[in-house]
């Protein structure tokens, strides 16, 4: 016989799970318990064991796919040896719950779920478990009663509930009716069972008709993309959804001010390789970056106004006492910009050790939420690939970002002379709300001071 | 681990049996037989975890809390436990529920939503589970008092992790113990990990140490070594049935999995503790133990898998054969008689539930006394 498995709840409370990959194919034969799937909820990537022994006949979805919890995700041929059948009330009593609420915390403290961040769409049709054609299998007279609704919510969360009773959302729920299509004809506008009933019988949308306009609108995203065709549709979803939202909003609330220098950091790059084959170095990652990031961090001491917050609805500019450093990492799942906390209280030593750390753990995935919030202050080293200059769009909440360029030997002016002499632009966006060009320009000023001679910090602090 | 002060153990990581003369005398009884039976132990209740887990990722159990690593110090003290002693655990002793011989289905009951508990505790003298961290150290205390009115010569034990230590019920559990001297055991399993939170953010001296500041003696021992855990147990336990009062016990452990299986711990763990502390793994060093004794036979082996897979079987199909509840039956085991006022609150019940026009939802009262 055939069984289905149906997406459970694999957190606590969690509506929807995005399959990543499948370990199996269809006509696979398969142990109990063995794994079939990977599946990333909002607070895990976990495995999925089988729990069947059987051949796989369907996989339903796609990997990619966001799947509501309580849809069938793969079928099995099953030896029908009458065993109990784990696809029992249970999960679909779980899938009733999980869909019966809009939007759900997560309910332990220490969970990091983020809601807001599952992507659903605000209305999507409503689907069926299997195609509308396979449910007419009773007595035809009968209302059309899928065995397993999933239920989807189908208004926002701020729509008020159009006034009911318990058991006349219990009958429409069944009926497969939506009950904000109905008119309430009882007391203030309260719709009643008979209001449902005729709903279901005389409305102008008979409930077949919706079912079938219904398996027509639900395609997956991912099934809009042609194969092999010449464009490929991506779902906004995830890290590259929450990028873009950040963009936005820097770019169209501060005003940006992009200004540009060129500078010969040759001493710099001397020092750099002075101090790499220093004793009190040996072991740690020596980059231009880091006596970048030094540099910004000793020029910021003249220039506060550039670590500060332009925070609008206090109506109030927070500058900072401390340096919280965000350094931009490419990662396989897109851009992140963690920060180094206190980076102005570190030793050379110690910011070389933390900027280590903070990209590895980054490209690894693995940076913990508090390190990706709370900046002040960002550079991004466009250097590492080739580029000389851009810029630079604010880290939200931040006054300042700093991209670094390559570092090239070029023809420059050496003590009136042309000689070939290593040089690297800086580009500096700042917020030009509460960083004006006087102050912008003597921070990168400084910057550019330190890398074309590191002995001026001498004069600095 | 090894270079820590007073680190009870008397198997190594690799499975050298190592004399102390002072806990030695307390295991002198496990013989080779009873080392196989350890052996048995520790890997049916991993297996029952295994399964468990699964259970929870096909949609059976709506969550569990994974107990791998920790198998040793549930299992050494566990098996520590004469029948009359009772016990006091929180969610993650679904080992010791096992050597207290809790029945299989009746550990996941709770964890499948069809039960508010899984089981009488008078049966097996354990309490069930609890979910509020450290509550039962003061359920604990209070039947230890008991026991005391009563002249009798149990123990009771409770079992809570590192976070529980900066609760403050345990605190209190702690004074009341030692202002009465009851007799009770406090077993805190160390396992490093208080959902994301580090054991050293809790406690900045060893977890042992806090005991000598309520007056109570404490022992620290290896957790993930069956023999001393069980030693250290069998120490406690005499000194309380004897009139010396409570005993703490910090078994240093480690939870290998996440703290429940709605956690992800990638995200806030390192790899490499894993690794290090996959080299203490508890079953594999009885496992090296036996090995180097000769004891572990193909019919040894053969024996602990098969037992393992059929307990592994017995709690699938215990758990996916589990009726559900009737929507009546919450008004069962409220009360432990009818009262007019429960009556009434049912009779409303019933009748809301009449209202859906179901027959199925419209069970009368037969069903809730």
């Amino acid at each position: 016989m055939i069984k289905e498995f149906r997406l459970p709840d694999l957190g606590e409370g969690l509506t929807e799970s995005e399959i990543l990959s499948w370990k199996v194919a269809v006509g696979d034969t398969v142990t109990l318990n063995q794994v079939i799937a990977e599946v990333e909820t909002a607070k895990a990537v976990v495995e999925l064991p089988s729990p069947f022994a059987g051949v796989i006949t369907a996989l339903h979805e796609e990997p990619g796919t966001i799947v509501e919890v309580g849809k069938p995700i793969v079928s099995f041929e099953v030896a029908d040896d009458g065993g109990a059948s784990p696809s029992g009330a249970a999960p679909a009593g779980v899938a009733t719950a999980a869909a019966g609420a809009a939007k759900r915390e997560p309910n332990l403290v220490g969970y990091g779920a983020v809601v807001e961040s599952s992507g659903r769409p605000a209305r999507r049709a409503r689907t069926f478990t299997t195609p509308a054609v396979e449910h007419v299998r009773g007595p035809v007279v009968e209302p059309v009663r899928p065995e397993n609704p999933v239920v989807e919510p189908v208004e926002t969360d701020t729509a008020e509930r159009p006034r009911s009773t318990p058991p006349v959302r219990k009958l429409a729920k069944d009926l497969g009716v939506e009950l904000a299509a109905v008119a309430g004809t009882g007391a203030g506008g309260l719709i009643t069972r008979e209001d449902v009933q005729n709903f279901v019988g005389g409305g102008e949308l008979s409930a077949p008709v919706r079912h079938l306009s219904a398996v027509s609108d639900s395609g997956s995203p991912a099934g809009l993309a042609p194969q092999g065709g010449r464009e490929v549709r991506t779902p906004i979803k995830g890290v590259r959804k929450f990028t873009a939202a950040a963009m936005v909003a820097s770019a169209f609330t501060a005003p940006h001010a992009t200004e540009f220098l060129t500078v010969d950091v040759t001493p710099t790059m001397d020092l750099l390789a002075k101090l790499k084959t220093s004793r009190a170095f040996s072991g740690y990652k020596l980059t231009p970056l880091t006596l970048v990031a030094k540099a910004v961090l000793i020029a910021l001491r003249r220039n506060p106004s550039l670590n500060s917050r332009w925070e609008e609805a206090s109506q109030e500019i927070v500058q900072f006492n401390y340096v919280n450093l965000g350094i931009a990492a490419a990662t396989p799942r897109g851009l992140t910009v963690p920060n180094i906390k206190d980076a102005d209280t570190l030793s050379l030593l110690e910011l070389s050790a933390a900027l280590t750390g903070l990209t590895e753990t980054a490209r690894a995935g693995k940076t913990a939420p508090a390190d990706l919030s709370g900046g002040t202050i960002s550079i991004t080293n466009i250097g590492v690939f080739g580029i000389d200059a851009g810029t630079p769009i604010l880290n939200p909440g931040e006054a300042a970002i700093l991209a670094m360029g390559a570092v090239r030997k070029m023809p420059w002016e050496f003590q009136d002379e042309v000689a070939l002499r290593q040089v690297m632009t800086l580009s500096l966006s700042f917020d030009h709300r509460l960083v004006d060009g006087e102050q912008g320009s003597r921070f990168l000023a400084d910057i550019g001071a330190i890398l074309a001679e590191p002995g001026m910090v001498l004069t600095m602090v | 681990m090894s270079t820590d002060r007073n680190l009870i153990q008397l198997v190594t990581p690799a499975g050298e049996r190592i004399s102390h003369p002072e806990f030695d005398p307390w295991v002198k009884d496990i013989g080779d037989e009873q080392l196989c039976s350890l052996y048995e132990d520790l890997t049916v209740i991993r297996r029952i975890d295994v399964e468990a887990t699964a259970l929870q990722r096909q949609g059976e159990l709506g969550l569990w809390p994974p107990l791998l690593g920790q198998e040793a110090a549930q299992v050494g003290s566990g098996r520590a436990l004469r029948e009359d002693d009772f016990v006091f655990s929180s969610y993650r002793e679904n080992g010791v529920a096992y050597c207290r011989g809790v029945d299989l289905t009746d550990i996941t009951r709770v964890w499948r939503g069809t039960a508010s508990s899984g089981w009488d505790p008078y049966t097996v003298n354990m309490a069930t589970p609890q979910i509020i961290i450290g509550a039962q150290t003061l359920h604990a205390t209070g039947y230890a008092m008991g026991i005391q009115n009563d002249g009798a010569d149990s123990v009771a034990v409770t079992y809570f992790g590192d976070g529980a230590i900066s609760e403050g019920d345990v605190n209190e559990a702690l004074v009341f113990a030692a202002s009465f001297q009851a007799p009770v055991v406090f077993f805190c399993s160390n396992n490093h990990w208080a959902i994301s939170e580090p054991v050293r953010l809790q406690s900045h001296i060893q977890i042992a140490d806090r005991a000598a500041g309520f007056g109570i003696p404490s022992l620290r021992v290896d957790g993930n070594d069956v023999l001393a855990v069980m030693a250290a147990t069998r120490v406690a336990l005499d000194r309380a049935r004897h009139g010396g009062g409570p005993t703490f016990i910090e078994a240093v452990t480690y939870r290998m999995g996440p703290h429940t299986t709605a956690d992800d711990p990638t995200r806030y763990r390192d790899a490499n503790e894993l690794e290090d502390w996959a080299a203490k793994d508890p079953i594999l060093r009885v496992k090296a133990l036996l090995e180097r004794k000769g004891l572990l036979t193909d019919q040894v082996q053969q024996h602990v898998h098969d037992k393992a897979e059929s307990v592994a079987r017995e709690i699938r199909s215990g758990c996916i054969g589990m009726p559900d509840p009737e929507p009546m039956d919450i008004f069962k085991h409220v009360y432990s008689e009818p009262n007019s006022w429960l009556d009434r609150q049912q009779d409303h019940y019933a009748r809301y539930l009449a209202s859906f026009g179901d027959p199925a939802g419209a069970t009368p009262e037969e069903g809730a006394r």
